[in-house]
């Protein structure tokens, strides 16, 4: 199995996560995506400085993974593409911010080594909680929960469509990788002369797969309307959930919990 | 059930790909259409399913192939593709199956409904809830004529439905091919298998209807088929 296939299999295992049974799981798509929203929105808003306070954001995610039973290093085996790329924002912030605002006995921390940790902190709950999104919730379940909110039909068959092309094309370029290494063996990767056609084949061969493919939802009666899998109504449990979590969120957005512990233990 | 009127088409001006073809296929009959690469085999496919638009008239039950019929005519035809890779684009078997018959305005019942009887009449009902990633070539291709049947078409084309599968892949295939009731067309260059499931061929070359009769003729005739870049299937051929 060459790399792009193997992308192409855990692409298709989060499917296989999402149809797992677990409280999780069970809840209704709205009320995790209204939740994961919030998340998002509350975790962003934290000031650059605040890492202290974004610190106990991490609960939510690690309650969901022991509560749907995704295991952690999964989150982060899918992630780890995206990771060094969300962890290099802010990089260079040490750079420019060198004003000393934390002492540690003799070690002196500069805002801008807190504002990076700070922003790859952010990062790293973001993707987690879409992550786990994802991991808990079937893309055409989160389809019928953005048309529920009456979210334009155009818009979310496109994110549906996108979902399931990204799939062709990475097979095409499974196929192509492995068309290449056969013929460039012993080289590491594709040879920079060769990106132009690559690219272009990869392009031409996944606009052919794609209409193919479309060509195949017209022939079974396809419409421009996806009837995505049928939702159960919304519970109480599901606005209990979504209600509590938001409330959370606020909570640890507005009452510094790490102040008040240090507070307690000071005592 | 099936009728081509002087048909004509060609993708580039001056190139016709299809010259003048008719003929027609009544209902409940098997009709194998063969015929070398690039004879215009798919074309007729693509043609009848209204994915192309050429001259002349195409009718499948008396109902002209044209834009306005669209949703008529393909809701009559069901068509296995040669790459079930591309014709299985939903993760499950399951998901891939009711996709037709909830966009025919089915309930969804009355597709649970269906896709069981399919299901349990090919033998496959233990793929169901399996997902398409996981699932074998010929256990693929089997469930991409599931979706197709679960539609219940009143005529059924594929292209090339023996491709890439093994010698008992390719015999379940077969067989099942042989027990559907629908008008069938099917276009191959795996004679042996025309001749186990068609009653009738259509061979074209040059875009030109050759010969249209019984298949256990044509496809005896070694003659015919060499000038036209094919060969006896092996099983008349004396080989095996």
């Amino acid at each position: 199995m060459n790399k792009m296939e193997k992308a192409l299999y855990e692409l298709s295992e989060m499917d296989e996560l999402a149809a797992r049974s677990s409280p999780i799981h069970r809840l209704h798509p709205a009320a995790k995506l209204l939740s994961t929203i919030a998340y998002i929105v509350v975790t962003v808003s934290f000031d650059k400085y605040d890492l202290s306070g974004l610190v106990p954001m991490l609960l939510w995610p690690v309650l969901l993974f022991q509560l749907s039973g995704i295991p952690v290093r999964t989150c982060f085996y899918k992630l780890r593409i995206v990771l060094p790329l969300v962890m290099a924002v802010g990089l260079f912030n040490p750079l420019f911010d060198r004003r000393i605002v934390l002492q540690l006995g003799t070690l002196a921390v500069s805002g801008g080594v807190i504002s990076m940790l700070t922003l790859m902190l952010k990062g790293l709950l973001c993707l987690m909680a879409s992550f786990l999104l994802m991991a808990t919730t079937p893309i055409d379940k989160l389809c019928a929960a953005l048309r529920m909110w009456h979210v334009p039909k155009l818009l979310v068959t496109l994110l549906l469509l996108t979902y399931r092309y990204v799939g062709v094309m990475t097979g095409e370029l499974a196929v192509m990788t492995e068309a290449y290494h056969l013929r460039a063996p012993g080289q590491k990767g594709i040879h920079i002369s060769a990106w132009g056609s690559f690219l272009g084949q990869l392009l031409l061969r996944s606009m052919d797969r794609a209409q193919e493919l479309y060509a195949s939802m017209l022939l079974r009666g396809y419409h421009e309307h996806f009837h995505y899998a049928p939702v159960r109504p919304f519970a109480l449990k599901d606005a209990l959930y979504a209600a509590l979590s938001i409330s959370a969120f606020l909570l640890l957005r507005y009452v510094h919990v790490a102040a008040l512990l240090g507070k307690v233990i000071v005592r | 059930m099936i009728k081509f009127q002087n048909v004509s088409f060609a993708y580039e001006k001056g190139r016709p790909v299809l010259r003048d073809l008719s003929f027609s296929i009544a209902r409940g009959e098997a009709v194998g259409l063969i015929g070398a690469n690039g004879a215009g085999k798919s074309t007729v496919m693509k043609l009848l399913l209204g994915l192309l638009f050429g001259e002349g008239r195409i009718l499948v039950d008396g109902t002209e192939v044209s834009k306005a019929n669209l949703a008529v005519i393909r809701r009559k035809l069901g068509f296995v593709l040669q790459n079930s890779d591309n014709q299985m684009f939903m993760p499950t078997v399951y998901e891939d199956m009711i996709f037709g018959p909830l966009n025919y305005g089915l309930s969804r019942e009355e597709t649970e409904r269906r896709v069981d009887a399919v299901l349990a009449r090919l033998g496959l009902t233990e793929l169901k809830h399996r997902y398409n990633h996981k699932i074998s070539g010929g256990e693929k291709r089997m469930a991409a004529i599931a979706t197709v049947l679960a539609m219940e078409p009143e005529a059924i084309l594929m292209d090339e439905p023996s491709s890439a599968l093994d010698p008992c892949n390719r015999r379940i295939v077969i067989n099942t091919i042989r027990d559907l009731t629908q008008t069938k067309l099917i276009t191959s260059h795996d004679l042996d298998m025309i001749l186990d499931t068609c009653t009738r061929v259509l061979l074209l070359s040059g875009g030109r209807l050759v010969a249209d009769g019984p298949a256990e003729e044509i496809l005896r005739d070694r003659a015919l088929l060499e000038a036209n870049r094919m060969e006896l299937p092996l099983s008349l051929a004396g080989r095996r």
